[in-house]
């Protein structure tokens, strides 16, 4: 009887919320910078979705625990530079340990502290919150970004590349659509998908 | 001289920072909506762009002295919200009508990656003053005509066409903006940057 009772739960909630209902990519439409430029290859996906929720767990913790010596007037700067600080301890870690992902990732891990996730969460969840929430608020959006980056990406290298994560899943004969690749792959995938996903949510939005 | 014409053009056509690298699509997408508040917007990216790139080249250098590049993105983050504070504070004293038509942009800008992805990149080239100078000018241009030109077909799509109601809004924006990129593929090969 436990698990029925889980889904009562602040942090069931805020996991479903990240994941699906409101989830950053395809309901809010944020974000969206660094998910189309790096979703062509599967393990680039899945360093940028790594980097982006440890990104927005630990700025989220730490703003929520300053949340009251922050004054009001200040707090956008405040917000910047907790994120520019996380996000340059991980290009460090990149940069040391996965010196490829890295270069292929280039600007565009220094670009997460612009990522609209990371602020926005800081702004609506984490400065009104205590702790343990925003910790669980955090990684559940930085999954929902990961998951829709890293089907996305699978899409994409599988049609650009006729590989998955380098492995290669389609037959040799087949000719790889380089557009795939491309900005206009990415537009078209996300397109496809956002529409998907809103039809099977009944989400939709009434201007055009 | 002629370099520089060259890296103009191919920051606007071919290396359009929009359509081609996929940058600053939150306020691109959310902002679009008409023709009006796209140029706005346009007119405060190019602004604000091109004066932080400036700022930031020779402080980039000072931080290249010192050995201390790892600490730039913190650096430039900082230039860039101070920038646009201090732009904000001085529009709204002086030139209070432009204030009025733009400057509710400005604050939105600070969290727009077009702005921090310009002075990355020249970070990476090894550009001079002149070309980090002409680049962040292109960039941003190339930016605004994109913003335009998407805010532009949204306008006659809301008048003359029937979206599926699953993509309506944001969703189409998406599909618009692949066949604008699809479009600036086209120009591969015009200029090198």
């Amino acid at each position: 009887m436990k698990w029925i009772r889980i889904k009562y739960t602040k942090t069931y909630n805020l996991l479903k919320d990240g994941l699906a209902t409101s989830n950053p990519i395809v309901i809010a439409v944020l974000g969206i910078c660094s998910s189309l430029a790096v979703s062509n290859k599967v393990e680039n996906a899945i360093a940028m979705g790594l980097g982006v929720t440890f990104v927005v767990m630990a700025s989220s913790m730490l703003i929520s625990s300053m949340r009251s010596i922050i004054p009001a007037k200040v707090r956008m700067v405040t917000y910047m530079v907790v994120i520019s600080t996380f996000v340059i301890m991980f290009q460090m870690f990149l940069d040391a340990y996965f010196p490829t992902i890295a270069k292929s990732l280039a600007a565009y891990v220094g670009l997460i502290i612009t990522n609209c996730i990371v602020m926005g969460r800081a702004e609506a969840f984490a400065v009104k919150n205590p702790v343990k929430y925003s910790l669980v608020d955090g990684f559940a959006s930085g999954m929902g970004y990961m998951f829709i980056l890293v089907v996305v990406a699978i899409i994409r290298e599988a049609l650009a590349f006729g590989t998955i994560l380098n492995m290669r899943v389609m037959p040799l004969s087949f000719t790889n659509w380089s557009v795939m690749a491309l900005a206009p792959g990415g537009f078209f995938v996300m397109a496809l998908f956002i529409w998907g996903i809103r039809e099977w949510l009944k989400y939709y939005e009434s201007e055009v | 001289m002629g370099n520089l014409i060259e890296l103009f053009v191919a920051t606007i056509l071919n290396h359009n920072i929009a359509l081609v690298y996929i940058l600053g699509m939150c306020p691109l997408i959310a902002i679009s909506t008409n023709v009006k508040n796209a140029k706005g917007m346009g007119i405060a990216v190019v602004l604000v762009v091109t004066l932080t790139a400036m700022i930031n080249y020779p402080i980039y250098q000072l931080l290249k002295q010192t050995e201390t590049t790892s600490l730039a993105l913190l650096v430039f983050i900082i230039t860039i919200a101070a920038t646009v504070q201090v732009l904000e504070m001085l529009m709204d004293k002086y030139l209070p009508k432009l204030y009025n038509a733009f400057g509710i942009y400005l604050p939105l800008i600070t969290v727009n990656c077009v702005v921090l992805a310009v002075s990355l990149f020249f970070v990476n080239r090894t550009y001079n003053f002149a070309e980090t100078t002409v680049f962040s000018f292109g960039s941003s241009v190339g930016w605004m005509l994109a913003i335009v030109l998407v805010a532009g077909i949204r306008e006659k799509m809301a008048k003359h066409s029937d979206v599926p109601r699953g993509l309506k809004g944001k969703g189409i924006v998406f599909v618009i903006l692949g066949i604008l990129a699809l479009a600036f593929i086209g120009f591969t090969g015009l200029a090198s940057i």
